[in-house]
């Protein structure tokens, strides 16, 4: 259940990791919301929080205190399982280094979510190559990941990442490891995915390049969130 | 199954790796096979024999003869159906490894105790009437290549002719075969009156005596009886049922199934060390795609049932492998002696265990990666 079109509502955050003795505190009772539809880059130094935030609000760890909620639902407190199962159903994800599998071709990479659904062979294979075709790679269904571009694998792991047609995308540093040409192709893609499907996305990027292309940026330095850069 | 194929994948990321664990593993149940076959070979005269037989025998030790007499005397005794004797005959067929049993015996109440020895009633007459004639069982007279007619030279180890020689001929009559699989179809009976006419000294006395009880619950009494019958005698007897005294003649070897059992334990273990160590190595290879699957929405138990069907995959397609070759080689080639096993085959209840084993390994060399893989924290895992 969505209210006022929020997605995405995270209240009062704190994350503490442990480093032997040492706690290390990377948020500090943080609170976002993001409107459904939103195009969101979160920006900051290295070690802010960033990532580890859009961890959070993808359901891959949970929070030491604070809530999150996605579409209504409280998520840090589910059960693994549940939360496994949230995420297939929810969250569509890409990383920097694309992850994707190097013992499968690019349609068993994309219908790797697709595994946890109850779809027949034959739907699952129409839906991976309609997610293919999305990306632009309906002639790559049976290359392997080493014989596709950084570009290329990158497209890959948003076919993978929207083929089952997630609430939320979730993208960290998609074009870290891309050059520029390939890096604009990606986030050409990321917007047409967001203006044309409604897709709402969390970007998390170094590249002012890159959040240019987002609707709204927000900033995190010290596990804080601002609207402003932090000097 | 929609599983199966990532899995497969998996396998075979590394195909050296994953062949080579899998010899390994195959050459393990080949080995199994052989030495459930040969476990089988010490014991299954254990197996098949009459629970209405006993043997008799010296007190003392096997190689004390006693009295042919002693025949009569048994028939006398409330209980005993039939009472046959038989000798170690112990000669040698062209050279010693060419092993295999000879004794003398009385053909037709030796063929009425055992029926399990199927001889062609013609060939049965041939060697009644035949004073040299002898029959070999099946796998004997293949070994060397017998048929019948053909007359067979054995040079006696303990037994030395009248005439000075130990030179023994005897006219092949009959082969045998048997009338169940466990059936012995090594032995070589030749007629007790050509052995007592012509051996130069022990006449009048026999190795053993086989006694059939009419009554198998009453066998223990016969048994008692008949030792009584004889107590105090020169040649006092210790008889037992033919199953303990056939499992004492293994157990001189040693305990067989202790020693297999023993092999098979080390050579399991160090396979799950193995096959252990090839799991273990592929989690920690796959620790970032491990993560990726949790990510996209594979649960815990899924992942952890994942590398653990890997790990029963590739113990099975070694393991099942390895069975089937065992099977192959003992069906197709026998006895890798050459002969010197009464019996040799692989049998289906050792199969069956063959088959859990494969199982069992699979699981146990697969428990920990598989732990670890399930274990695994998401944003840990892909940080690494």
């Amino acid at each position: 259940m969505r209210s006022n079109g929020l997605l995405v509502d995270v209240k009062g955050v704190d994350k503490v990791f442990r480093r032997g003795a040492e706690r290390i505190r990377v948020l500090r009772g943080l609170d976002v919301e993001i409107p459904e539809g939103e195009f969101l880059a979160l920006m900051g130094p290295s070690g802010s929080g960033k990532s580890t935030l859009l961890n959070l609000i993808g359901g891959l760890d949970r929070p030491s205190a604070g809530q999150v909620r996605v579409a209504g639902l409280r998520i840090d407190n589910l059960s693994n399982r549940k939360l496994a199962s949230w995420r297939a159903r929810h969250v569509g994800l890409v990383f920097q280094f694309y992850n994707l599998l190097p013992v499968l071709n690019a349609a068993r990479n994309v219908e790797l979510p697709l595994l946890l659904t109850g779809l027949k062979s034959k739907d699952r294979k129409r839906r991976v190559e309609t997610a293919l075709s999305l990306v632009g790679l309906s002639h790559r269904l049976k290359h392997y990941p080493r014989q596709l571009s950084g570009g290329e694998q990158q497209r890959v792991g948003i076919a993978r990442a929207i083929v089952t047609d997630p609430t939320l995308l979730l993208c960290d540093e998609p074009t870290g490891d891309l050059d520029r040409k390939s890096g604009d192709e990606v986030l050409e893609l990321l917007q047409t995915l967001n203006t044309e499907q409604g897709k709402t996305i969390v970007i998390v990027t170094h590249d002012p390049h890159a959040a240019a292309r987002a609707s709204r940026t927000l900033y995190l330095d010290r596990g804080r969130l601002s609207e402003e850069p932090v000097e | 199954m929609k599983y199966l194929g990532l899995i497969l994948s998996n396998l075979k990321r590394k195909k050296l790796r994953t062949a080579l664990t899998a010899l390994s593993i195959l050459v393990a149940f080949v080995l199994f096979g052989f030495l459930a076959a040969v476990r089988v070979a010490f014991s299954q005269g254990v197996a098949v024999a009459g629970v209405d037989r006993l043997v008799v025998r010296h007190k003392v030790s096997i190689i004390q003869f006693l009295p042919a007499s002693y025949g009569d005397r048994m028939h006398q005794l409330e209980g005993v159906d039939l009472a046959v004797h038989a000798t170690w005959f112990g000669g040698i067929y062209q050279k010693p490894s060419n092993f295999f049993a000879q004794m003398p015996v009385e053909p037709e109440p030796f063929l009425d105790m055992f029926p399990e020895y199927i001889l062609d009633p013609e060939e049965k007459a041939a060697w009644l009437a035949t004073r040299t004639g002898a029959i070999v069982g099946r796998v004997t007279a293949e070994r060397f290549g017998w048929k019948i007619g053909d007359r067979i030279p054995i040079q006696a180890t303990i037994w030395n002719k009248k005439d000075g020689t130990r030179a023994w001929e005897f006219d092949l009559v009959g082969i045998y075969d048997g009338a169940e699989k466990g059936t012995d179809l090594s032995g070589f009976f030749f007629r007790q009156d050509y052995f007592e006419e012509a051996r130069a000294w022990g006449e009048g006395n026999v190795g053993w005596y086989y006694v059939r009880v009419k009554d198998p619950d009453q066998a223990a009494q016969v048994a008692q009886a008949i030792d009584a019958e004889f107590a105090n005698s020169p040649a006092e007897t210790k008889s037992e049922p033919e199953g303990a005294f056939v499992q004492g003649f293994a157990n001189q070897v040693g305990n067989i199934a202790r020693i297999l059992t023993a092999i098979l334990a080390a050579v399991f273990f160090t396979i799950l060390l193995i096959a252990g160590n090839t799991m273990a190595q592929t989690v920690r290879e796959r620790i970032s795609e491990l993560a990726v699957l949790k990510a996209v929405g594979f649960t815990d138990r899924a992942v952890l049932g994942l590398v653990l069907g890997e790990s029963c995959l590739l113990t099975g397609i070694g393991g099942l492998l390895g069975l089937a070759l065992a099977w192959v080689l003992i069906t197709v080639k026998g006895d890798p002696t050459g002969g010197a096993f009464p019996v040799f085959y692989f049998p289906i209840p050792d199969l069956v265990i063959g088959i859990f084993l494969v199982v069992v390994l699979g699981v146990v060399a697969g428990i920990l990666p598989s732990v670890q893989a399930q274990r695994l924290q998401i944003a840990d895992a892909l940080r690494r």
